[in-house]
């Protein structure tokens, strides 16, 4: 059942050293703050997963956090190139990174089996793409009714997936909207579940009976953290931090650039930074 | 009107190559340039998806990313990821791709994944989000990219997504049954591939440019088709289109 705690206790009681962990979101509802928790709380030898690990995972690599990476998209979109993952790939700095490598279709196929409990994603996919031969984790599959060689790759169950949402009701049900990714997915397949939310309301009102939302017993730990997706965006409370995402690629060009940032911006900083960027700092 | 530029020619023969009545999986950079000038200028009703689950957007400035707001919010719909390229791409929904590539071959094979060796990369790119599956799932494929000798290689050092493949029914061999690459629009040309030999040729060349120049910026041995053609000139409509598309997408990302 979802507790309503500090950010700092949230991550402390769900993520641990070895974990693996999904911090999801598909350019929005990026759970910046609960990643900088991480890295503040110094969380080693994780094993991190995301479709499209973009600059917190730029951040958290960096700084050392993880031994591999699980993804389909590791880039900063409109503007370059991830460069603390590619001096990773290139050079083993700060540490050497294991990378296990999908195309997005398998990563969304895989989530949903993973909250399906399945063991494995089927689907039309890989044909004459090389990941196959560099990914023991991709394989093939006959269907049994046509015969049609068809992809499989394992399931995506994480320890634990880390999320942003718009808001929690006073019961601890989330609800998110907008471009909604794999969150929903994420979180249903993984052990456990930590939700940053923007702010908690009596009462989800005028909301779709279609709504996403994830009820109370699927989630283990709710912080209220406002501007908590920063640089990346909520619908619907604030917009994507574009001039940021460019700003990026100068900061982490040069290591100890990056090394200065993080130590201002992230260690020697807490969640309430992000409030200036939510909903209470309009 | 000034003078237009190659670049400019590039994105306005690409928007041409859509069609009101498709439904266009877009690719960041120059395929949503094309994608969305498009919409703007002769096909308005065209339905743009970006696979981050936005279904019929109509965004009034380029995102910078493939899950920016406005997406959404001019949207016919949004969905899940999975969903997106389950029941949309898979499905078969989708009449077109269009991709951009960091390296292409003569057969449109594409590669955005490394440069030099999988496993002891000299430089790591992005990697091939959608590219795999679309490439092999929507109606036909478009590609844009601008003409270098670093960009179109002999041979690709990866293939993250197939074109022609190793030619001729390479695409039957592995089950595909779309049609696979079907235009190349660039900065100097444009391509299309020979029936026969599933090649990229070149078919028209934009104002100005000669074929030495095009040979030149090409690392294969380029073919021409038998009749090379001018590409269309860009109207004065379409340069004002595509002018003020680009303004506001400036304005709007140099600020938060």
């Amino acid at each position: 059942m979802a507790q309503f705690m500090a950010l700092d206790a949230a991550i402390a009681n769900t993520v641990r050293d070895g974990d693996f962990v999904a911090l999801e979101g598909f350019t929005h509802l990026i759970p910046h703050a609960a990643a900088h928790e991480i890295i503040r709380q110094g969380r080693q030898e994780l094993t991190l997963c995301r479709m499209t690990p973009d600059m917190v995972y730029d951040q958290l690599i960096g700084m050392g956090c993880a031994r591999k990476l699980i993804f389909s998209y590791a880039g900063n979109p409109g503007v370059g190139l991830l460069l603390r993952f590619r001096d990773a790939i290139e050079n083993q700095w700060p540490r050497p990174l294991e990378i296990e490598e999908h195309s997005h279709a398998a990563m969304a196929n895989a989530y949903e089996a993973g909250a399906a409990g399945l063991p494995c994603a089927v689907f039309r996919g890989y044909r004459g793409a090389e990941l196959a031969d560099v990914n023991t984790n991709i394989k093939s599959i006959t269907c049994p009714f046509t015969g049609e060689n068809l992809a499989a790759v394992p399931a995506i169950n994480a320890d634990v997936a880390v999320i942003h949402g718009q808001r929690a009701n006073k019961a601890g049900d989330v609800m998110i909207e907008g471009i909604i990714g794999v969150q929903k997915e994420a979180v249903l397949g993984a052990k456990r579940a930590v939700i940053t939310v923007e702010e908690i309301v009596d009462e989800f009102a005028d909301i779709s009976p279609n709504a996403v939302v994830l009820p109370n017993w699927t989630i283990d730990a709710i912080a209220v953290v406002p501007g908590g997706a920063h640089p990346s965006y909520a619908h619907g409370y604030y917009s994507r931090d574009n001039a940021f995402y460019k700003d990026w690629d100068r900061i982490s060009r040069d290591r100890q650039l990056f090394i200065a940032w993080m130590d201002e911006h992230v260690l020697k900083s807490s969640p309430q930074a992000f409030r200036v960027h939510g909903a209470g700092g309009k | 009107m000034t003078t237009v530029t190659l670049n400019e020619i590039m994105t306005v023969t690409a928007a041409r190559a859509l069609k009101n009545s498709d439904v266009c999986f877009v690719g960041i950079g120059l395929p949503s340039e094309a994608c969305n000038l498009a919409r703007l200028t002769h096909a308005p009703e065209i339905t743009l998806i970006y696979e981050s689950g936005t279904i019929g957007t109509k965004p009034n400035v380029l995102p910078l990313s493939i899950g920016d707001g406005e997406l959404c919010e001019t949207a016919v719909t949004t969905v899940s990821v999975p969903e997106m390229f389950r029941y949309w791409l898979q499905g078969g929904r989708v009449t077109v791709g269009f991709l951009s590539a960091a390296q292409l071959d003569k057969f449109g094979n594409i590669n955005t994944t490394v440069i030099g060796d999988y496993h002891r990369p000299k430089t790591r790119l992005p990697g091939g989000g959608g590219a795999p599956e679309i490439a092999t799932s929507c109606g036909e494929i478009f590609i844009t990219v601008k003409h270098s000798r670093r960009a179109f290689v002999e041979k690709l050092d990866f293939v993250t997504s197939i074109g022609h493949g190793d030619g001729p029914g390479h695409r039957q061999r592995l089950g595909i049954t779309t049609k696979g690459p079907t235009r190349l629009v660039t900065d100097l040309c444009v391509m299309q591939p020979d029936p026969e030999t599933c090649e990229f040729q070149v078919t028209s060349l934009h104002a100005g440019i000669t074929r030495q120049q095009v040979i030149e910026a090409t690392g294969w041995d380029l073919k021409f088709a038998s009749e090379v053609s001018e590409t269309p000139t860009p109207s004065n409509a379409e340069l004002d289109a595509l002018r003020q598309l680009k303004q506001r997408t400036q304005e709007a990302h140099a600020t938060a």
